[in-house]
């Protein structure tokens, strides 16, 4: 186990660094490169030779690489162009409300989606499986920022279900604790504060959760219905095994297998989804901040470090999913 | 567990994925179990909706100019003049789904956004068919560090959503036209057609047929491009139209994050559902109704008839 563990890590850093080699080398070999980018065509010849010294971009360009990657290693990213703050802090502000609209949406994807799938799969060819298979059909077809806006239209307007954006409401004297609202209500004492603050998540979450939700739907259903199939459960019933018994031990946990890498994987591309749910809901979290790094000028220090997270994010929640194999399934513990 | 070298779960199932469709249309390689494929694709109602869709979304993007009451970009005065910020005129005499926020006629700019959409959503598709079908060809042909190093970059691309790299892309570029968008489209698309090739090459190297044509005598460039390539077709196909449906969906992304085409006359659906049937969506929600209803039809329709033809090639499914 060790070893895999540090044999992926090995790979998490090779990843990073051949990924920021390429983003290095796309932005250099865009027309102009970033300094073009940064002021824009109808700069001086004098200004951009001022600033094109003061980023380095005179010095032969494996210099830069070399000093570019000296700076990812010791996370040294620069400042924002935007706001002129550290990256770092402009991102740690960001990302709890991302992450509690993430695990709001695994909530809702997983919570929903394993029973519907399993209801799905033991009505095989009946009313419900085909409306769901309908359903989830729509929710990979469907721009979840459209449907966004579909829900914020239907529940926010008019009838006031939901609170339209933001992450809690103004004025409520929240204290600021770990950045994560729902939790912070619960450690400061201040419930009405958590509770406001999941008001606000629901739509959200409900939001970036459709297509994670279809998915998995579909690839639980798929998985229950090929572990039905398997001679095993056939001879559980014949053995007289009583139903809920099987179901449990013998179909779910074998059937459980693809879908926690599915997990894994929806989990990862949350991120992409996040970006438009919370353009949407005007939620302030790392999707927020991506939309504000690329209107109005690129914000070049403050993308590069986001696409970093993003894959170290990704990554290591596909670790963790290999990880959490070992538990469900014993024959990869032996391995 | 995955396989050493492996970059992630995710490369992995990627990967997986990948490899099910080429054992898959290895294994009805042969014309008799092609046939039978295609029969069992025509008794599925699935399918044939799948295909009905496309047809229909075909002939309007082709004919449009015939279907469409109007020229799109044109800005009719009757409908400018009741124009305001709160207030687009909907339903009037000639103008069947009213105005856009412009004053040119909705319903021709829907008929014209088909084939737009039709324009995006193949060249997206069919660029990164491309450059992934050569690369994946040339890994599988040659093998050796080309094979490596081409595996090796499409593993690191595997490794982010594929959304989040099309925005990175699409970012990082000075301004965005509507290449941008279209390339950064098909970029996230290569390293998937990329590795089905080369899986389907290597699969094929010690086949039969290719054996056959070795013994013969017959050069290794021809052997590549008359018997491994059009074996390896119906695989790029399936996963062809299955991309197309993400490639509309990720472009529509794409223009609601304002990284579209800046054109203001282009009338494509993403493009009008992302930007003015989002902000005017309080105003009068067709703007946005319409586009989204069209693209996700379509994009169902691609969908269906995606999984249907990957189900016919299913060996399980064979009666």
């Amino acid at each position: 186990m060790v070893r895999v563990i540090s044999r992926r890590l090995i790979q998490l850093v090779v990843t990073l660094i051949a990924l920021m080699t390429l983003v290095f080398f796309w932005l250099r070999s865009l027309p102009g490169g970033p300094v073009d980018a940064l002021l824009g065509e109808r700069a001086t010849p004098q200004t951009r030779e001022l600033l094109t010294r003061a980023l380095g971009y005179d010095q032969p360009i494996w210099v830069q690489y070399g000093r570019f990657l000296k700076n990812v290693v010791t996370g040294n990213f620069g400042n924002s162009i935007r706001t002129g703050e550290p990256v770092t802090d402009v991102i740690s502000r960001a990302f709890p409300a991302t992450v509690e609209l993430a695990l709001g949406a695994i909530i809702i994807a997983i919570g929903l989606g394993i029973p519907l799938g399993y209801l799905a799969a033991r009505h095989r060819g009946r009313l419900l499986d085909n409306a769901t298979i309908i359903v989830t059909l729509i929710g990979i077809s469907i721009p979840i920022f459209f449907l966004g806006y579909l829900l914020k239209d239907w529940l926010t307007q008019g009838v006031h279900y939901f609170p339209p954006s933001g992450r809690i409401s103004t004025g409520l004297g929240n204290t600021d604790v770990t950045g994560f609202f729902v939790l912070d209500g619960l450690l400061t004492r201040e419930f009405d504060a958590s509770a406001d603050a999941l008001w606000h998540l629901v739509l959200p979450a409900f939001t970036l959760a459709t297509i994670p939700l279809a998915i998995i739907i579909r690839i639980t259903r798929a998985s229950v219905l090929d572990v039905l199939d398997e001679d095993y459960i056939r001879t559980a019933d014949a053995k007289g095994l009583r139903s809920p018994t099987i179901r449990k031990r013998h179909v779910l946990r074998n059937a459980l297998l693809p879908v926690v890498t599915t997990i894994g994987l929806q989990t990862g591309a949350l991120l992409a989804g996040a970006v438009l749910t919370e353009k949407v809901y005007n939620w302030g979290g790392l999707g927020t901040l991506i939309t504000d790094s690329i209107s109005g000028g690129r914000d070049y220090p403050v993308l590069q470090a986001l696409i970093l997270l993003a894959a170290v994010v990704f990554i290591v929640v596909n670790l963790l999913v290999d990880l959490s194999y070992a538990v469900i399934d014993p024959r990869v513990r032996v391995q | 567990m995955s396989r050493p070298g492996g970059i992630s779960t995710l490369a992995d199932h990627k990967r997986k994925r990948i490899d099910e469709l080429i054992a898959r249309t290895a294994e009805a390689g042969g014309v008799s179990l092609l046939r039978d494929a295609g029969r069992r694709l025509l008794r599925n109602p699935t399918a044939i909706v799948g295909a009905t869709i496309i047809l229909l979304f075909l002939v309007i993007a082709i004919f449009a100019p015939l279907v469409a009451p109007h020229d799109p970009v044109q800005r009719f005065p009757e409908l400018t003049k009741d124009l305001t910020v709160d207030s687009i005129p909907g339903s009037t005499a000639g103008h069947p789904l009213g105005s856009d926020p412009l004053g040119r006629d909705f319903a021709s700019r829907m008929v014209f956004g088909a084939r737009q959409t039709l324009f995006v959503g193949v060249l997206a598709t069919l660029i990164g068919l491309l450059v992934g079908v050569l690369l994946g060809a040339l890994a599988g042909a040659i093998g050796g560090w080309v094979d490596v190093l081409v595996m090796r970059l499409a593993d690191v691309m595997l490794a982010l959503p594929g959304l989040l790299l099309a925005i990175t892309l699409v970012a990082l570029a000075s301004r965005s036209t509507q290449w941008t968008v279209i390339v950064a489209v098909a970029v996230v698309n290569v390293p998937i057609f990329a590795r089905l090739l080369r899986g389907s090459m290597l699969a094929q190297r010690e086949s039969d047929h290719v054996l056959a044509a070795r013994a013969l005598g017959v050069k290794r460039r021809d052997i590549v491009l008359r018997h491994m390539l059009p074996n390896s077709m119906t695989a790029v196909i399936v996963q062809a139209t299955l991309t197309f449906a993400v490639a509309i969906l990720d472009a529509a992304a794409l223009s609601f994050l304002g990284l579209g085409d800046p054109d203001i006359n282009r009338a494509e659906w993403g493009l009008m559902l992302g930007v003015d049937g989002v902000r005017y969506f309080e105003v009068r929600p067709e703007l946005a109704y319409f586009p989204a209803l069209a693209i996700i039809v379509v994009a169902l329709g691609f969908t269906l008839l995606g999984e249907s033809i990957r189900e016919a090639l299913d060996p399980k499914n064979r009666r």
